[in-house]
């Protein structure tokens, strides 16, 4: 526990995927079964457990500590996890020999003491918590002491058989045998929060790679594994054959397209591809299968496969023949989908009640069939799986699930023109919900990732303001040393004439080059500075003026300004222009008010 | 005699009357006795000041050869009376040279103990309590959170990342005078003995420890090293280098911060680390309540830092227990670049360094 207590730790402050694949990867390679296997499973979350709750834990601080000390110390961290595993008191059977004294330095511990009159001193008894002379003189224990504190297997293996009575004592043993990184691990993992920054695909990935694999052949195997996961283990280490895939619901890698602009048109022939409309909802894959027993099984996986059946009991319901759909989730009321707006309200929501069904009723949309009873189609045409998919869905007949209609057209000439007006080609009132056009090649089989020259997506144009650089705050990682990270603001009429309020916040979208600049520019322009934090000069004839792209523009009671901004990137910078030239307030409600009416004409008027 | 009438805390830093002269003080005075080189406790500008050997050598180092009108070293454990207080200096475990001042007259007995730790430092004297009256210590880790674990533990989390990492950098933040020695020295004892390489603000009082004969092994200036040269070392640097223009020469570097504040998650985040080593030259949460234990005493000042919950703890236990809340302390980790404006990378201003950045890449 101790060691995936330090793996944990470190995951939790490193940037960069590379450099957590590593972390992870090494942990594999150097720990045994099955504790790295039951690793692999905590962090692909995979274990649960339930009876877990903080009141258990503030009770058996509280029996440890004094209050007010206690209240102090959680105010200062303000993480109660952290809080009890760096206060929790050290106890005897935890402890390890003091390091060697050497170089002349002091190993803890004092010699005799008297006080200046020559009268030893009364000490009173030690007492839990508060810093007391002989338990705490001693040293911590460290990531060494595995033999004594439990393993990660034996904490899962006992939760599991536990009553919740006996947890209370349990969980006091086992904090009591693990240094302060393995007492705030566990604390974390039983209160189901790791917040490590550590996807289960990326968990994946990194045991794929103890065997040189891709995650991709790990991920179509999992469904049919179980924590601690031997059989992967011995057939990643070469001692075993690959696990079979039982699970009869399985997620398959997703297709994935290149972006494409218009000039880049004219290499392709119009002959070669079909083209459908890109939805602006959640990509999904929806697999339905038979089990050994005869009972249905249905799952809802998100394109980097974490499973959301969960969220969507409306659509595993609608599902019952075999199969695997790839398609879109979207929210359609009376018979016309919603913007993204309206699905992300439903996507805020915890618990999915009926209510929350019939008020936001979610719909698939499908692209793609990717199996159909036990037969995989995926190596097969597209074009034939296209007339498998219609087969399939019309035998399905179900009204939550229908096709994504192709859009017809014969030249680029006349893609353009359904790109600009979906609603003039075929999507209608359903227009509003459209982010652009795929394009795919009828004779495309369906690979995992993103294989170059076969599915091509052509976005609509974003929406674009020009703002003004107000604030810069220094990036993580690589980005450490430079100030990457934007605040931009726009102009609105304030008690004492034009000010700028902020209303976004962007951290891609320019080059290496233009970051060198504008990190440049910020350090030349200081004019204040909060921790990591500089304001950026910015009156009407000083500053820089970005341009701002976004998708989309939502009402926001959190924001000054009142509106939140999706996806926004720094498109252009505007050297050019004065900041005193940039948009204002005003001519972002008037895109709010457009996207509420529908979208089709605000991208119209917006560009007028 | 009162305890206030031998020491007592004023705007310019705790004074004791009778012998007239200043503990550290915070502005410049005639007399001063200082506990150790911070420079938020050893201020140039100050008529007379004693300290020992090593703190002088040290404040010259820092604040330049005229930093005082008259000098005395005082050897530690020797008593020395000024104007009828008997003053001994013994060593406080903080820095090279540091030390605890402890005064006495008419049988009362107060030790100032400046900035001290009860943890094992290959770089300097060990900490040793002195039975005492009064005792007034520093509350910088004065919560019960701040518990450090072995410096050797951290020490050996640096390693393994260089290992496991070998084609990056390894920048460790440290400040300047103490925490860099004391984390060479200990990479040293656990058998690292690749060069290790300095930000130009190290170099000089880095070199002065090893002339002490603080073994340090093989130390280079990172100005001037090739970025192919530094993937697989470690350089030391002060704590904000680490977000300077500076830091680009490193080969993808893993940013490193030794500091007790690397205790708690939420300090280490805002600094952006990415590996947080918990190592402290202040004594933690168990030191101070031990060491305060340790004196005897049964009055206790508290300096500087998180003085609320240590004087709740002292009540708790039956001690008498103040805050002094004297201002200016505690300030040598916010100003540590400052600090040595001599060096090389830490005098020219941003701008200048991007300019020379650039100029170096292109």
């Amino acid at each position: 526990m101790n060691r995936f207590a330090a793996l944990l730790d470190r995951l939790a402050y490193q940037h960069g995927r590379n450099a957590k694949l590593r972390l992870m990867t090494d942990y594999f390679r150097t720990t045994p079964d099955p504790e790295r296997g039951l690793a692999l499973a905590a962090l692909t979350g995979a274990l649960s457990f339930r009876h877990a709750k903080p009141g258990i834990i503030r009770a058996l601080i509280a029996e440890r500590t004094d209050p007010t000390l206690f209240a102090m110390s959680y105010d200062y961290g303000g993480d109660l996890a952290e809080t009890v595993a760096l206060m929790w008191p050290a106890s005897p059977q935890a402890q390890r020999a003091p390091a060697p004294a050497c170089g002349g330095g002091l190993g803890r511990g004092h010699s005799t003491i008297e006080a200046s009159d020559g009268v030893p001193l009364p000490v009173p008894p030690p007492q839990a918590g508060e810093g007391t002379l002989d338990a705490l003189r001693q040293p911590q224990p460290t990531p060494n002491s595995e033999d004594e504190a439990p393993t990660l297997s034996a904490v899962v293996h006992t939760l599991a058989t536990l009553g919740k009575a006996e947890l209370p004592a349990q969980l006091a043993r086992w904090l009591d045998a693990l240094d302060a990184t393995g007492r705030w691990a566990l604390l974390k993992l039983i209160t189901g929060g790791l917040r490590i920054g550590v996807s289960a695909r990326l968990a994946k990935t990194a045991a794929a790679a103890l065997g040189g694999k891709e995650a991709d052949e790990v991920e179509l195997i999992w469904p049919g594994l179980e924590p601690p996961y031997l059989d992967l283990f011995a057939w990643l280490e070469g001692r075993g054959e690959k696990p079979v895939a039982r699970d009869p619901a399985p997620f398959r890698p997703v297709m994935l397209a290149h972006a494409i602009e218009e000039p880049e048109l004219a290499a392709l022939d119009p002959a070669d591809f079909i083209a459908e409309w890109k939805w602006d909802g959640i990509r999904i894959q929806a697999v339905s299968g038979t089990r050994e027993d005869g009972a249905r099984m249905t799952r809802l996986y998100s394109r980097t496969g974490e499973e959301i059946s969960g969220s969507f009991p409306d659509i595993c319901g609608a599902l019952r023949v075999d199969g695997a759909i790839d398609g879109e989730l979207l929210i359609v009321r009376n018979g016309r989908v919603q913007s993204f707006n309206v699905l992300q309200q439903r996507l805020n929501r915890k618990s999915v009640t009926d209510k929350l069904m019939a008020e936001f009723p979610a719909h698939l949309r499908a692209y793609d069939l990717l199996a159909a009873d036990s037969e995989d189609l995926r190596e097969k045409p597209f074009m034939q799986r296209r007339a498998a998919l219609e087969q399939f869905v019309t035998a399905l007949d179900e009204p939550r699930i229908d096709i994504s209609p192709l859009v017809p057209f014969e030249t680029w000439t006349e893609l353009i023109a359904a790109r600009a007006d979906p609603a003039a080609a075929n999507a209608g009132l359903d227009a509003d919900a459209i982010e652009g056009v795929m394009l795919k090649r009828r004779d495309a089989p369906y690979l995992p990732g993103r294989p170059t020259g076969l599915w091509w997506k052509w976005k609509r144009d974003p929406f674009i303001v020009d703002a003004v650089l107000m604030y810069a705050q220094r990036g993580s990682g690589k980005r450490s040393s430079y100030y990457s990270d934007y605040t931009f603001g726009v102009w609105t009429g304030g008690e004492s004439g034009d000010e700028l309020v902020p209303v976004g916040k962007a951290y891609f979208g320019f080059t290496d080059e233009e970051l060198l600049q504008i990190d440049r520019f910020v350090r030349r322009n200081t004019v204040d500075r909060f921790g990591p934090v500089r304001e950026v000069v910015h009156e009407p004839d000083q500053g820089l003026v970005f341009e701002v792209a976004f998708e989309g523009l939502q009402r926001s009671t959190r924001h000054r300004s009142g509106v939140a901004m999706r996806f926004p990137r720094i498109s252009r910078l505007r050297w050019d222009k004065p900041p005193g030239e940039a948009d204002r307030l005003e001519a972002l409600e008037k895109i709010l008010q457009r996207i509420e009416r529908g979208r089709g004409a605000a991208l119209v008027e917006a560009k007028v | 005699m009162r305890p206030e009438d031998l020491l007592c805390p004023t705007p310019k830093g705790l004074y004791c009357p009778p012998g007239d002269f200043y503990i550290d003080p915070l502005r410049s005075v005639a007399r001063a006795l200082i506990t150790h080189g911070h420079s938020d406790h050893a201020r140039p500008g100050h008529g007379a000041v004693m300290a020992t050997q090593d703190t002088l050598d040290i404040m010259r180092l820092r604040c330049g050869e005229n930093f005082a009108g008259r000098t005395q070293a005082a050897a530690y454990s020797d008593t020395v009376t000024i104007d009828g207080v008997a003053v001994t200096f013994k060593p406080a475990g903080h820095v090279l040279g540091s030390a605890q001042i402890c005064v006495e007259k008419n049988g009362l007995r107060i030790v100032a103990s400046g900035d001290y730790k009860d943890a094992r430092d290959p770089t300097c004297a060990p900490f040793e309590p002195i039975p005492c009256d009064v005792f007034i210590t520093e509350a910088t880790f004065g919560l019960p959170v701040f518990r450090h674990a072995h410096a050797e533990v951290e020490i050996a989390k640096l390693l393994q990342s260089v290992a496991l990492f070998p084609d990056r950098a390894h920048l460790v933040g440290a400040y300047s005078l103490g925490k860099a020695q004391r984390v060479i020295a200990m990479l040293r004892e656990a058998g690292h003995d690749a060069p290790i390489y300095l930000h130009g603000a190290m170099e000089k009082i880095t070199h002065h420890y090893a002339a002490r004969g603080i073994p340090l092994g093989e130390l280079r200036p990172v100005r001037g090293a090739k970025k192919a040269e530094l993937a697989g070392t470690v350089t030391l640097c002060p704590p904000s280098a680490l977000q300077e223009l500076w830091a680009r020469r490193f080969p993808d570097p893993v940013t490193a911060f030794a500091s007790g504040w690397m205790r708690v998650r939420t300090r280490a985040r805002q600094h952006g680390v990415e590996l947080p080593l918990v190592i402290s030259d202040h004594a933690d949460w168990d030191g101070l309540c031990a060491s305060i234990v340790a004196t005897g005493a049964s009055e206790i000042w508290v300096t500087h830092g998180e003085e609320d919950a240590l004087v709740h703890w002292c009540e708790t236990r039956g001690l008498r227990a103040r805050p002094l809340r004297l201002v200016g302390y505690g300030e040598e980790e916010t100003e540590e670049t400052a600090a040595d404006p001599d060096a090389d990378d830490a005098s020219a201003s941003d701008e200048r360094r991007l300019d020379d950045i650039e100029g170096a890449d292109a």
